[in-house]
């Protein structure tokens, strides 16, 4: 199966990460990912907050190229999903005449985690797991973009996605319920109010905690930098002395796979992973 | 701002603002729910329905300073969950333009900085170069100074090093071939 690829910038970046084991991911599972030609920055939320006709006219500059291509289009990052979703919605609606890109909505556009969770790929993912990963206690973590605001995302389950729950679930991880899975990182405020980041972030881990996880599993690189990055520095803060690894969701089902790279992407991480991957069992250190 | 006894309503903002923005502001009747959803309001100094309640009541100069607008964190929990469709989240956006475009002091002018600076950083490739980004942004908003004062710098000088060393910190900036396009986009821009 082939489909267009929207990485998006971060990915290119503090995201490489999570471009690595999508890409391994996607290969192992059949998936030609074929990245769109030409892509630009989606205008993320700088444009939104300023300039609501260039937010929607960068973003459509991607739509009008993937349209061209033909192929259904696949993006990983879940601020570039929603400005692309946005930006389709106005391309086709009645204000489309003051955009200099043209848009049908001919090819779908999907949201990676949504993506792999389709009934025929999980099957076939369940069929591929050579290293189940007992021992690993997940909360899902989607954040708001994938989901909200379902007008324009169409998420069909906009208050509890369950798109990583659905895919983990197959790789033998326990999916712990949790009531924070779509409340806020804070996302880009981590650069000028870092303050507003750490406070939702540690309400973050305390709910993780408490729902009896011992990791996070995210789908989208800003989500996972805000809990990433400063885990340490947070949970000195608030005189916790938590251990949680952060997970992109397509690092454990490299993991499960029995990918062979799919060791070295938890490096990347500021929160390492070996130990607790040692403690269950799932690596010899 | 709310307590001044001198409220004096200026009728035709609401109308500009749902002819400019699409969005139905008069249909808002208060039931809080966008301010009970709301992840941020312990740093906003307007609860979202406030600021919409004031944009009924026509007082452009109490939403357009408020820091409220610059604090949303875009999650759109408020407009997904509002009964009567206003798109709360997107009042927020059409105010941070208008604020900008009336030359007012952004009351919180680091959040402003970030944002000209990512659009700017848009502008000069057709993508974002964090490795750029971010130094760009501390000298522009004057973070730099306290950072430098705070020792804070030292820990963002960290934070890069840690981030190279892991493979997360690209070094080269990734360009686009069609930049005219991008530069065109922006051409009208605010920011």
């Amino acid at each position: 199966m082939q489909v267009t690829y929207y990485p998006g910038c971060s990915l290119e970046g503090t995201a490489r990460d999570y471009a690595a084991s999508l890409t391994a991911v996607c290969k192992a599972l059949g998936v030609e990912l074929i990245e769109l030609e030409d892509w630009n920055c989606c205008g993320a939320t700088a444009a939104h907050a300023l300039n609501h006709h260039a937010a929607i006219a960068l973003a459509g500059r991607n739509l009008a190229l993937a349209e061209k291509e033909g192929r259904d289009l696949v993006v990983p990052c879940p601020l570039c999903f929603n400005r692309l979703k946005t930006a389709a919605q106005a391309l086709t609606g009645d204000k489309r005449q003051s955009y200099d890109y043209a848009f049908q909505g001919d090819i779908k556009i999907y949201d990676l985690a949504d993506f792999l969770a389709q009934e025929p790929l999980l099957q076939l993912l369940a069929s591929r797991v050579s290293q189940p990963l007992p021992g690993l206690k997940a909360v899902c973590y989607y954040g708001c973009m994938a989901s909200r605001p379902p007008g324009i995302t169409e998420a069909p389950d906009h208050e509890n996605p369950t798109s990583m729950d659905r895919i983990l679930s197959k790789l033998g991880v326990e999916v712990k319920p949790w009531s924070y899975k779509t409340d806020c990182c804070g996302a880009s405020h981590l650069i000028a109010r870092r303050d507003i980041v750490f406070k939702l972030v540690g309400r973050l881990y305390d709910k993780a905690v408490e729902a009896g996880a011992n990791c996070m599993v995210v789908s989208c690189q800003m989500c996972q930098a805000n809990l990433d990055l400063y885990q340490d520095k947070i949970l000195r803060e608030l005189e916790r002395s938590y251990y949680l690894p952060i997970f992109y969701f397509t690092e454990l089902i490299g993991l499960a796979l029995g990918l062979s790279q799919a060791r070295q992407w938890g490096h990347m991480h500021f929160v390492p992973p070996a130990r607790l991957l040692a403690g269950v069992g799932l690596i010899s250190c | 701002m709310l307590s001044n006894p001198k409220l004096i309503p200026e009728v035709q903002f609401m109308a500009q603002v749902e002819q400019d923005s699409g969005i139905a502001v008069s249909a808002c009747y208060q039931c809080k729910k966008c301010t009970n959803g709301c992840p941020v309001t312990f740093a906003m100094d307007l609860y979202p329905d406030q600021v919409i309640r004031l944009v009924q009541i026509g007082q452009q100069k109490a939403v357009l300073n408020c820091s409220t607008i610059w604090v949303c964190s875009a999650c759109e929990t408020c407009t997904t969950r509002c009964p009567n469709e206003v798109d709360v989240a997107g009042i927020m956006d059409y105010l941070k333009e208008q604020a900008i475009k009336s030359g007012i002091d952004i009351p919180q002018p680091r959040t402003y900085a970030f944002h000209r600076v990512f659009l700017e950083d848009i502008g000069r490739r057709g993508r974002v170069f964090e490795g750029g980004l971010l130094p760009r942004y501390m000298f522009q908003s004057g973070e730099i100074w306290r950072k430098l004062k705070d020792r804070e710098l030292k820990d963002d000088l960290e934070l890069a090093y840690h981030l190279f060393r892991k493979g997360r910190l690209a070094l080269t900036p990734q360009g686009i071939r069609a930049r005219a396009a991008i530069k065109k986009i922006l051409a009208n821009s605010t920011g």
